[in-house]
């Protein structure tokens, strides 16, 4: 009975938002529309938790993905106002994400820094780094192409509905973290990891090998989740990624209270994601204070994982 | 005083884990419960410490009912619980993990008073007659047995103000993690509670143990009450024939005639940071023990051949290689490693008995995965070891000892390993799967796998191995042969001068 109840606690939840925001918006929040405008607004974070979940797999977390969503902002851009193609750009963006998640894979794995002050510490270092190469200034206008750009904006017309790429990026990362996380083996070592790192490794599994991976794997998560928010807003500045963060590490614990043992899943974090993103959109139509959407944002995550170690310390 | 349990009952899911168990003990004594794992053991400890409610059960102390249904209430009732897992805190000093819950005697009513604390915890060790070990240590400095004896000196300490004296211990497998010296020494400890007129009640698995130091003796058989009595008016037999309900004729299995000729592994003065003087070879199908006193090497001979203790000099061979330089290698030359702490160092507890099995053999199965072919494999190897679980996909925590120990077991037989380490193997296993342990060594030693054994158990050396390397602070010192090999002869290597050459 508590155990169904935790596992399905966070899903009453989000299904109990839906319907409350449905009564409430009754000509507004059910259309395809809002739908679609919401799988918008959260296909970056939705690409961040999905990345995320690679590392807190193994009981792991990456601080910086904010900061580096930004950093890979500001490279994207610069390297366009220098005059090189947009696949350059994201290219080297890209790269820059990978770099710095394997430096973050680095410290946790090889020099054996926990996770929280080395991420804290390259959170702010890529912040800084992305002050520097802007100079503090935002990127905007005719330095974005309109190739760039005119992605975020663009979909796939089906019907009179119109599916955004950005929506389309986020499901296809989805997809792709699933079937690794759920589907290879390289996956199934991680959670190995997670459930007992120096049995893992007496076991034979390279433990400091995957560690680096995976924390590189939220890195470009992280950068492609910075070149999406980018292109949607056409500009960049170096502060634009840091709400992604918290937002997403919050998705994976609430995803975390749906699993049987507590572990992370992919699937779980996307509700997670929609649990989040839902609230956002249906408040602000309610035109409710964004202050007390955090503070709201707060008190469920904490909930859930009350009702989720509540029930788990007692068998 | 006689403390009386009775009729104690319990349930999970429906499952009964208990029924009906009636146990009554006298100060004075030491009461040895025994039972095969899943017997109830632990279930019974759990409700008389308060900790799991019972269905049923009626505590009386001399006549009076006792209440009981919360670690307080047992604590005030005089019940004192020494667990096999050594769980102190190793980061703080002896004095401070033995007054570890209590309220710390305080000078001018805000700041501890550290001389009153050491005094204490020193009184405490002064009566167990562990004088040696300082109190002002690092708890995390001491050896297996010292942090079992300041646990016991921890139960030992009352609080003046609250507190009664202990009336109940209850020792829950104190040996499985000591060696023979410190098990001599905690024996002696028991001795002194026993003098405080207190009850002891001690779980144990090690039948020679409770024949010696036990005054009488309930076992234990699928959650039931089998039989009660004084050790004096039983046999080891009995007991056997209790616990299992069928006749252990044997406790091992007869050894094989003759292994095969091929050498595997060759050692030439091998040194590591640890050990030293290693001179020895290994033939295919043969079982060699590694033993000495506590701490010797004995773990370090066997991380050798995983990796995890580099070679510093001299020439180490395996197969037709080096050793290898990490577990990953290992496992892919074949060498399996059973490790000492199965909990910390084998098991990912929430994770199937599927994915534990496995865990070193996900490349057989290539880059995805295939969960139909690995429940097919894990089944079988289940079968093939007995392990009782009621689904493969179920988590292996919730398994019983024995059964968890068979899945680490299991994963290191899949594959069919060349050499397989073997560090403490029946650690805290029940007879019957002993049995099933040992039946499966020689199965694979007739299959020509080579086995490095090392165990706390000098019977269960004896009785498996081929050979005994001996170990004085990591040197080797002898390799003496198993066949005319006493307790006692092999003991007495242990104490060997380890400075001639």
């Amino acid at each position: 009975m508590m155990k169904t109840l935790r596992q399905s606690g966070t899903l009453l939840g989000f299904v109990a938002i839906i319907v409350f925001f449905a009564i409430k918006l009754p000509d507004t929040f059910l259309t395809a529309r809002n739908w679609i405008n919401i799988t918008q607004q959260l296909s970056m974070l939705a690409v961040v938790a999905a990345t995320m979940t690679f590392v807190m797999v193994m009981n792991d977390f990456d601080l910086s993905v904010g900061s580096m969503a930004s950093l890979a902002g500001i490279v994207a851009a610069t390297l366009f106002a220098m005059g090189f193609p947009v696949w350059t750009g994201l290219l080297g963006a890209l790269l820059v994400g990978l770099a710095g998640g394997l430096l973050n894979g680095f410290l946790v794995s090889v020099v054996g820094i926990l996770p929280f002050v080395a991420t804290l510490g390259t959170l702010t270092v890529f912040s800084g780094m992305a002050f520097l190469i802007s100079d503090g200034k935002t990127i905007f206008g005719r330095d974005i192409p309109s190739g760039f750009s005119g992605f975020a904006r663009g979909g796939i017309e089906m019907g009179d509905v119109k599916i955004p790429f950005l929506t389309i990026t986020a499901a296809l990362v989805i997809l792709l973290c699933w079937f690794v996380l759920e589907q290879s083996n390289f996956g199934r070592r991680l959670y190995a990891i997670g459930g007992n790192k120096e049995a893992a490794h007496l076991a034979g599994i390279k433990v400091k090998r995957l560690r680096l991976i995976a924390f590189g794997l939220t890195g470009l998560g992280a950068a492609a989740a910075g070149l999406m928010y980018a292109a949607r807003v056409a500009s960049a500045n170096p502060t634009q990624g840091s709400g992604l963060m918290l937002d997403a590490i919050a998705a994976v614990f609430l995803g975390m209270t749906m699993s049987r043992q507590g572990e992370p899943r992919v699937v779980f974090t996307l509700i997670g994601v929609l649990i989040l993103g839902i609230l956002d959109n249906g408040l602000t139509q309610l035109q409710v204070d964004s202050y007390i959407r955090e503070i709201l944002v707060g008190l469920i995550v904490i909930a859930a994982v009350a009702v989720a170690s509540f029930s788990k310390s007692r068998p | 005083m006689i403390i009386s349990f009775r009729n104690i009952s319990k349930s999970y899911n429906g499952v009964s884990a208990l029924q009906g168990v009636t146990l009554s003990l006298d100060g004075g004594r030491v009461h040895a419960l025994m039972g095969e794992n899943g017997a109830g053991k632990s279930t019974l400890i759990k409700l008389i410490a308060g900790v799991v409610t019972a269905d049923s059960l009626g505590v009386e102390k001399d006549g009076h009912a006792v209440p009981l249904s919360s670690a307080q209430e047992a604590q005030r009732a005089g019940f004192r619980f020494i667990h096999q897992e050594l769980n102190i805190v190793p980061q703080v000093s002896v004095a401070e993990n033995i007054l570890l819950g209590r309220r710390f005697p305080r000078r001018f009513r805000v700041a501890i008073d550290w001389p009153v604390v050491r005094a204490r915890a020193q009184a405490a060790l002064a009566f167990l007659g562990a004088d040696h070990i300082e109190v002002t240590a690092l708890a995390g400095d001491l050896s297996a047995g010292d942090k079992m004896l300041i646990k016991i000196a921890a139960a030992l300490v009352t609080d003046p103000d609250t507190d009664k004296r202990a009336d109940l211990y209850v020792l829950d497998e104190p040996t499985a993690a000591l060696t023979g010296e410190e098990s001599e020494m905690l024996f002696a400890v028991i001795a002194r509670l026993k003098l405080t007129g207190a009850a002891v009640l001690y779980v144990s698995h090690r039948i020679d143990e409770v024949l010696r130091i036990c005054d009488d003796v309930t076992v234990l058989r699928d959650g039931k009450h089998v039989s009660s009595c004084p050790v004096d008016e039983t046999t080891k037999d009995k007991i056997i024939h209790a616990m299992t309900g069928r006749d252990v004729k044997d406790a091992y299995p007869a050894r094989l005639a003759r292994h095969g000729s091929d050498v595997i592994s060759r050692l030439v003065d091998v040194e590591t940071a640890m050990l030293s003087h290693l001179n020895f070879e290994l033939r295919a199908g043969e079982i060699m023990g590694v033993a000495g006193l506590s701490e010797a090497g004995q773990s370090q001979l066997l991380e050798l051949f995983m990796g995890l203790d580099p070679v510093q000099s001299g020439q180490a061979t395996f197969l037709s290689g080096s050793l290898p330089k990490d577990p990953a290698r290992a496992w892919a030359k074949g060498i399996a490693y059973l490790p000492k702490e199965r909990r910390k160092e084998g098991l990912m507890l929430d994770m199937p008995v599927r994915a534990n099995i496995l865990a070193p053999h996900l490349k057989e199965y290539g880059v995805l995965a295939n969960k139909r072919r690995e429940r097919r494999d894990a089944i079988s190897m289940g079968r093939r070891m007995r392990m009782k679980y009621d689904s493969i996909e179920q988590p292996v925590g919730q398994l019983s000892g024995g059964n968890q120990q068979k899945v680490v077991f299991g994963r290191a037989l899949h594959g069919n390993p060349k050499l397989l380490l073997l560090n403490e193997p029946t650690r805290g296993v029940d007879v019957g799967a002993k049995f099933d342990i040992y039946t499966s060594v020689r199965d694979l030693s007739a299959q020509g796998c080579a086995m490095i054994l090392t165990s706390s158990d000098l019977p269960e050396m004896l009785g498996m191995c081929d050979r005994i390397l001996v170990l004085v602070n990591g040197r080797q010192t002898q390799v003496l042969d198993c066949a005319a090999l006493t307790s006692a002869a092999l003991l007495s290597h242990f104490y060997e001068s380890d400075t001639k050459v």
